[in-house]
């Protein structure tokens, strides 16, 4: 009896956590994105239900479309680039020479910096009057790019942004996941006389499998909800060309004077959703894996 | 075990110290009446005029004062979560275009209750607080927008100030200073409502209507060729007014559109500065829009909290307190006479009092809270048209369908 009360009580603080941190905000965004609210009746209370209304508003926008496509293209792109970047960084320092170290913690820069900070930057660099990026182009006898200010180029300047954001992560957990790889496999490939490339292939990539799934994983979740960078840079301009799930929801909701919460909460619901797919793909790509 | 005990019984002591004095240290009186007052000027500290002007109103109404400052736009929202839990504050003080949409949720207090009195105000500036033949709220001052252009550049170019009259004025001179190799205006047209606010001096200059979008179409062609001839620089579709003003003090440029607020910053921008009206398309001021904020009472469930809280706002909107708050600010007074004080104290004033007296409220022509609906499309149109992805016809006429 007391074992088992200690057990209860032991669980008491994170399911209290859970309740409080995870569960009502769920609820309540849910609540909010089922009910019509006006500015009178969030303060006053006694929004009516309306359903799937507000869905069915957000789905019938144009918006949506476009919102959905570029987060897509901002989430697949900034995670194949972040990855892959990130793989051949952690590659080149797994093998240690002099002052590695202290390269490898220059390299963390980017993930240390305060979002408002790189953002910004990123925003200055390329800025289509005085950036540097554009200074540069010019200098090489390129022409110059309106990145922030053209529909073609906006949605290239934040997932750019972004990916230089991403990189240091994906560094770090790549990183220790070649550290947790037994040298014996790669003494033994060696002595079977396999060269760079078919090492990379047939051993580190293999048993690295683990440690990319749950890196691109986490990758995922962060890159869904990106909202700072783009917000900042272009605040999803011009004209809706780097509109995502997350800053659409915001520009609902904080954006404009009249706040519309009802189609905001439900374009979050919408983007949970897709973040909750992706985390059960996982669960069920790892247990496949376990059997095997 | 003996050398373990005594540090053990030392920190328990020690602790007990502690805990005593944390008790002690907490009053046994019942906290006195602090009337909290929120505004958006996080710039101001605590030493600053303007929080020493509402400590003195505080006291003159023999309350404390908890003022709170936030970033214009986390206001709005902060302000309704507040009233959502019943905490509102006792005084806020708010951007002028929000006034209505907050009147229209009942979390105002019309200025006949809390007796308040807008009467000394410009009528045009009382505009934005007006719902349904009720004024919420008194404006603390005005801002609004207008032609700042840079006297070397112009003068370089052969180009005199007095002379843009109209439109077509305008572009000459335009065109006379990129013929001098200097660059022409600069401007905000980002996607926001800075955006729509800098886009309305000449949309109304142009005697467009916000209730017909399509019928200020020449406006957004005139914004559209400045960009196409290289009169205006690309960056303007992501521009601020703040990162516009920064172009404008790089000292290329001949003009910029911006505010009453930037006239500190010319005078440290190193050159020599004048300020012209925007002219309407066939001559004349164009309306601007008014910026500013009023001073208003939220709603609380008592009765004499409420009259306190307009007792502290009326303190703080005197015309004798109002002078050191719009000169902090760098706003012109929304009472004439105040206004004719400030232009005697600093001639310069005299083309923003102007500007200010021909200003027009965003939301008045009774728009009121419809003014945010009609305001996010119009800044899309204005993007669109800026890209190039529709013409300004087409964007504007595609905003006046997605207005519900």
């Amino acid at each position: 009896m007391r074992s088992r009360l200690a057990a209860w009580a032991f669980l008491l603080p994170l399911v209290a956590y859970l309740a409080v941190c995870y569960a009502y905000p769920l609820f309540t965004n849910v609540d909010l994105s089922i009910r019509g609210y006006t500015v009178r009746s969030f303060v006053h209370g006694g929004a009516p239900l309306v359903g799937f209304a507000n869905y069915a508003t957000v789905f019938g926008d144009p918006t949506f479309r476009t919102a959905l496509v570029n987060t897509v293209l901002f989430t697949l792109v900034s995670l194949f680039f972040q990855y892959t970047i990130g793989l051949a960084a952690a590659l080149f320092f797994a093998r240690g020479f002099r002052l590695s170290a202290t390269l490898r913690a220059l390299f963390l820069v980017p993930w240390l910096l305060p979002l408002i900070v790189s953002a910004s930057t990123w925003a200055w660099l390329l800025n289509s009057e005085s950036g540097l990026v554009n200074a540069v182009l010019e200098g090489v006898g390129l022409t110059q790019v309106n990145w922030l200010t053209s529909p073609q180029w906006s949605l290239v300047a934040v997932t750019i942004a972004n990916i230089w954001i991403g990189i240091p992560f994906n560094l770090v957990v790549l990183y220790s996941g070649l550290q947790n790889i037994p040298r014996e496999v790669y003494e033994a490939s060696a002595l079977d006389g396999a060269n760079g490339w078919q090492t990379f292939w047939r051993v580190t990539f293999p048993l690295l499998r683990p440690v990319s799934a749950i890196t691109l994983l986490l990758g995922l979740v962060y890159t869904l909800k990106v909202f700072d960078v783009i917000w900042i840079m272009t605040k999803g301009g011009p004209s809706g060309s780097s509109t995502t799930l997350a800053t659409w929801s915001y520009e609902l909701g904080f954006g404009n004077m009249l706040p519309r919460f009802g189609p905001s909460a439900a374009v979050g619901n919408v983007l949970i959703l897709i973040a909750v797919v992706a985390g059960l793909l996982y669960i069920r790509m790892q247990r496949r894996q376990e059997l095997s | 075990m003996f050398p373990a005990t005594l540090p053990t019984r030392l920190l328990a002591a020690f602790g007990l110290v502690v805990s005593v004095a944390a008790c002690s240290s907490t009053p046994a009186t019942t906290t006195p009446d602090t009337f909290s007052v929120w505004d958006p000027y996080p710039q101001f500290t605590a030493e600053s005029e303007w929080a020493k002007t509402i400590d003195k109103c505080g006291s003159e109404a023999g309350v404390k004062i908890q003022r709170q400052a936030y970033d214009t736009t986390d206001l709005t929202s902060k302000v309704l979560l507040a009233a959502q839990q019943g905490t509102a504050p006792h005084v806020l003080v708010l951007d002028n275009p929000v006034v209505s949409t907050l009147a229209e949720g009942g979390v105002l207090k019309a200025n006949s209750e809390a007796g308040l009195d807008a009467s000394q105000v410009s009528p045009n500036l009382a505009a934005a607080g007006t719902l349904n033949g009720q004024t919420y709220g008194v404006p603390i001052g005005a801002n609004t927008l207008a032609l700042y252009y840079n006297k070397a550049v112009l003068s370089a170019a052969g180009v005199d100030p007095a002379s843009v009259k109209d439109w077509d004025s305008l572009n000459a001179a335009l065109a006379k200073v990129k013929a001098a190799g200097k660059k022409g205006i600069t401007f905000s047209a980002i996607g926001t409502e800075e955006g729509t606010f800098q886009f309305l001096p000449w949309f109304w200059g142009a005697n467009g209507s916000l209730t017909d979008l399509p019928s200020g179409k020449s406006a957004l062609e005139l914004w559209k060729s400045w960009l196409d001839n290289g009169y205006a620089p690309n960056s303007i579709v992501n521009n601020t007014q703040t990162t516009s003003w920064q172009e404008f003090a790089t000292g290329e440029y001949a003009f910029a559109e911006n505010g009453t607020w930037q006239l500190g910053n010319a005078k440290k921008a190193g050159f020599e500065y004048g300020v012209i009206p925007i002219p309407g398309r066939t001559g004349g001021t164009a309306p601007a829009p008014t910026g500013g904020e009023f001073v208003t009472v939220p709603v609380q469930n008592n009765k004499d909290t409420e009259t306190k809280a307009g007792r502290i706002a009326t303190c703080l909107t005197a015309p004798d307190k109002v002078l050191a708050a719009d000169t902090a600010l760098t706003y012109i007074s929304a009472v004439p006479s105040v206004q004719q004080q400030q232009v005697s104290a600093q001639p310069e004033l005299a083309v923003w009092v102007e500007a200010v007296k021909s200003a027009k409220g965003r939301t008045g022509d009774n728009l009121g809270t419809k003014y945010p609906k009609i305001s996010q499309p119009l800044w899309g149109a204005v993007q669109a048209a800026l890209t190039g992805a529709k013409t300004p016809e087409a964007a504007l006429r595609d905003a006046q369908a997605a207005v519900k």
